[in-house]
């Protein structure tokens, strides 16, 4: 009884508390059971009314809700404007250029013909490039960091890969230009001599002719591609390498008891467990790829044919042509820019989600990185 | 020793049964016995006499592996130059590379295949192609960037590079005139604009998702995930045609910090949820236990336990929106004057500061272009170490003016709570002595005993 009134008033003023309700108790006249129990019964009525356990908020937690709701509203809001902003300002062009917006290969929305069937081959195009330079490398990196080289050494390439991805792209765009331009085109032209029966890898003019000019193989989505492929290669690598690092020691270490050698560890045990992180790596890389703008409108030179043969000079993308017709645009000009704008949103937006969803579910614990 | 232990048994049980003394004296006996005698017990075997080989290396290379690997490098390299010089009409520094490191593969897998069977020979070769792959990987990256700095080392040493503008220097002047000061005022002051934008919504946002929760969180989860997504170039266009051509009609500044802040937002978000998500739980509930209200809980425990990932969190952001060249692109216009004023007029920043000069087919601008990406590169790789060493301490580590300051922060509390409890003490008892006449007064002052021994009881557990 005490004990309870004790807690129920927080002990802050025991004594005077106590006082009455221990005192006919302490009386030991004849009375006093009753007074008592009279005493008791009041008190439980008090007690066992239903205390409500919902915590009244204090004036300061009050504000502190309201604020970081706002913080939360504001930033969805500011979001939400990006997409509604982007997707009605998109509508204008969209409503004139029907279906055939993704089959035009032109861009001259002054004459009504615009479509983005050219900058969106040009796009992919230059990601799939990407993809093939910068897959092997990340995976062969990541797996070296993660299963080959000795701790001391760890610590600092992840630091280096981390480093890497911070790198601003225009830098990449420079060595690009003035550097990987000059020196890749005796590559392109030998790719293009001994390997002319992949369609992809010819380099013929329009009338079909071979051209083995070098002039040729300036500018084209190859050399992009495997400058943004070193651009998304670090983000890669550090996805990967999170996952491969979570292969459960366990299952390494049976592998290697059962007499496998390491490469049939990493086979048989590091992979099919990092498999979710290299899908999802793969994809947040291809995310990237398809949206880096400044490193491409430097190296390509713009044309607004859908162009398959990878090697020949003059290719495009989405985000290029945006940096490129943005200034000389009117109203309406604009609106077409958008759409191509949320065209490629939307497909980085579909590559973004997926790629998380796979990376999530591929994890066993609650915790999740960027 | 076991066979000992056996042994003994057995002759103290036969010598039992021989003197036919009672049963219970054998068996203490037997207790006794065993650890009188040293082979009995466990224990340490004698190192004496005994040899003991080197450690055996476990990990690394053996002489063989050593010996293979270089024997096939510099096998694969002469074969290759045999090729290229002698035997075809191969040319090409990049084809050598490419034919050497295939007869390296080749010779190495040979050389392995001698002294072992098929399975090392696989792990050997990847073991090679996954070592060649992250050199490959390093290089082309550190190549990069030293490619940029060597390429602008004409330009750097000259220090009105880094105090003048380019408004008087044109074209073709030379290295000695004109300097890019406007540039990094310009990326000074957006990034700060951005960040005071950035740094307080991120983060208040961050604790909303991790402390306040439901559903709407879930919402701005989710939107904050997707907008991460947003191509910077889009992130442009937007504020391009929300801001500049509808509002503010001209280029400013400050609408290249707006366009810098969608785009890090949505970075500092993400980041900052995952260093608050990692605050434990325990340190949640130790501060509601005391009674603290879920502000003070955020404002004393989360965020300082959080404090150094906060930190990198928002540094990373930095780091990217500082390196952002397609929004400011669409948005701040290109100057060759200083413009300290965000709100009107155009205001250049590094990134778009090389853009710009890189255009142009001068070489002294191309020198001056890769000048400033190397100032932009050398401020990105500062901010990325600052990053580093701040993230590098973990939250539970203090300095030690941090323990010193903490240690005192106690003392002080438990020099206040116990004068606190003196003072509440003697008030009790001025009460109690007041009201002495009262016939409540005994029990009183028993009961308040009572109290004090609970309480004392109770502190230690």
């Amino acid at each position: 009884m005490k004990d309870a009134l004790d807690t129920a008033f927080g002990g802050a003023e025991p004594a005077t508390m106590l006082d009455t309700s221990e005192h006919p108790a302490a009386d030991g006249t004849p009375g006093s059971t009753a007074a008592g129990t009279a005493g008791s019964t009041a008190d439980d009525s008090d007690l066992y009314t239903r205390r409500s356990f919902a915590s009244r908020l204090s004036v300061a937690d009050t504000v502190f809700r309201s604020v970081s709701y706002s913080a939360g509203g504001i930033t969805v809001a500011i979001m939400l404007a990006v997409g509604l902003f982007l997707s009605l300002r998109a509508g204008d062009a969209l409503r004139v250029a029907g279906f055939s917006f993704l089959t035009e290969p032109a861009w001259s929305p002054e004459t009504q013909t615009f479509g983005i069937a050219a900058v969106l081959s040009g796009t992919i195009t230059i990601a799939l490039v990407a993809m093939c330079v910068s897959v092997p490398l990340a995976l062969g990196t990541s797996l070296l960091i993660s299963e080959i080289v000795p701790p001391r050494l760890k610590a600092t390439l992840v630091t280096l890969v981390d480093l890497m991805a911070a790198v601003p792209s225009v830098v990449f765009g420079l060595w690009g230009a003035f550097f990987l331009q000059a020196n890749v085109i005796p590559v392109a032209s030998w790719i293009s001599t001994y390997f002319a029966w992949i369609p992809i890898f010819q380099v013929t003019s329009a009338s079909g002719a071979r051209l083995t000019d070098a002039s040729a193989f300036t500018s084209s989505a190859f050399i992009a591609g495997i400058v943004v492929g070193l651009m998304v290669v670090p983000t890669q690598t550090s996805v990967m390498r999170e996952a491969f690092s979570q292969a459960p020691a366990g299952e390494r270490e049976a592998a290697l008891a059962l007499g496998s050698t390491r490469w049939g560890m990493i086979r048989e045990v590091v992979i099919p467990f990092g498999r979710g992180g290299i899908i999802g790596g793969t994809m947040l890389g291809l995310g990237r790829a398809l949206g880096e703008t400044i490193a491409v409108y430097m190296i390509i030179s713009p044309v607004f044919v859908i162009n398959w043969e990878v090697l020949k000079t003059g290719t495009n993308s989405v985000s290029a042509l945006i940096a490129l017709r943005y200034g000389e645009s009117s109203e309406f000009g604009l609106s077409a820019l958008m759409a191509a704008g949320l065209v490629l949103f939307v497909i980085t937006l579909a590559i973004n989600f997926t790629a998380s969803s796979v990376v999530a579910r591929s994890r066993s614990g609650a915790e999740s990185e960027a | 020793m076991t066979i000992n232990i056996d042994r003994d048994q057995t002759e103290v049980l036969h010598g039992g049964s021989a003197a036919g003394v009672p049963a219970s004296e054998e068996v203490m006996r037997q207790e006794v016995a065993p650890r009188s005698i040293p082979n009995g017990s466990t224990m340490i075997p004698d190192r004496d006499g005994l040899e003991i080989g080197p450690r055996r290396k476990v990990h690394g290379s053996t002489l063989d592996d050593r010996f293979n690997l270089v024997g096939a490098l510099l096998a694969g390299g002469a074969l290759a130059s045999l090729l290229f010089g002698w035997f075809t009409p191969m040319t090409g520094g990049i084809g050598w590379v490419v034919i050497a490191f295939l007869s390296f593969l080749a010779l190495y897998a040979v050389l392995v295949a001698l002294r072992s069977d098929g399975q090392q020979v696989k792990d050997r070769l990847i073991t090679v192609l996954l070592c060649s792959a992250g050199i490959l990987l390093f290089a082309a990256l550190v190549f990069v960037v030293i490619y940029t700095v060597v390429r602008g080392s004409s330009a750097l040493p000259h220090l009105n590079f880094f105090t003048q503008t380019m408004k008087l220097a044109g074209p073709l002047d030379p290295l000695d005139m004109g300097g890019v000061l406007h540039a990094i005022v310009g990326t000074l002051i957006q990034i700060s604009i951005a960040l005071a934008i950035t740094i307080p919504l991120g983060i208040t946002t961050a604790v909303f998702l991790n402390e306040v929760g439901g559903r709407f969180a879930r919402l701005v989860r989710t939107v904050a995930d997707a907008m991460t997504a947003l191509p910077s170039i889009v992130a442009g266009l937007f504020v391009y045609a929300a801001v500049i051509s509808l509002i503010t009609h001209e280029r400013s500044g400050f609408a290249a910090s707006l366009a810098i802040t969608v785009m890090m937002l949505p970075i500092v978000i993400r980041a900052s949820d995952v260093v608050l998500r990692l605050v434990a739980g325990n340190l949640r509930e130790a501060s509601y236990a005391l009674g603290a209200t879920r502000w003070r809980m955020v404002w004393h425990v989360v965020l300082p336990t959080a404090r150094s990932g906060l930190v990198t969190a928002v540094i990373l952001g930095t780091a990217r929106g500082i390196g952002e060249t397609s929004p400011v692109l669409l948005t701040s216009g290109v100057t060759a004057e200083m413009n300290v004023n965000p709100f009107s007029g155009p205001m250049i920043s590094l990134p778009l500061q090389v853009f710009d000069f890189v255009k142009s087919p001068e070489p002294n601008m191309v020198a001056r272009g890769f000048g400033t990406a190397a100032v932009l590169i050398v401020l990105v790789l500062a901010l990325f170490a600052l990053a580093r060493v701040i993230g590098g301490q973990g939250s539970t580590q203090l300095s030690g003016r941090q323990q010193r300051a903490a240690a005192g922060a106690s003392a002080r509390d438990i020099h206040r709570i116990q004068t606190k409890a003196r003072d509440i003490e003697a008030a009790r008892r001025a009460a109690a002595d007041h009201t002495a006449s009262t016939s409540a007064h005994t029990t009183a002052e028993t009961s308040t005993d009572t109290d004090t021994d609970t309480s004392t009881k109770g502190t230690p557990s």
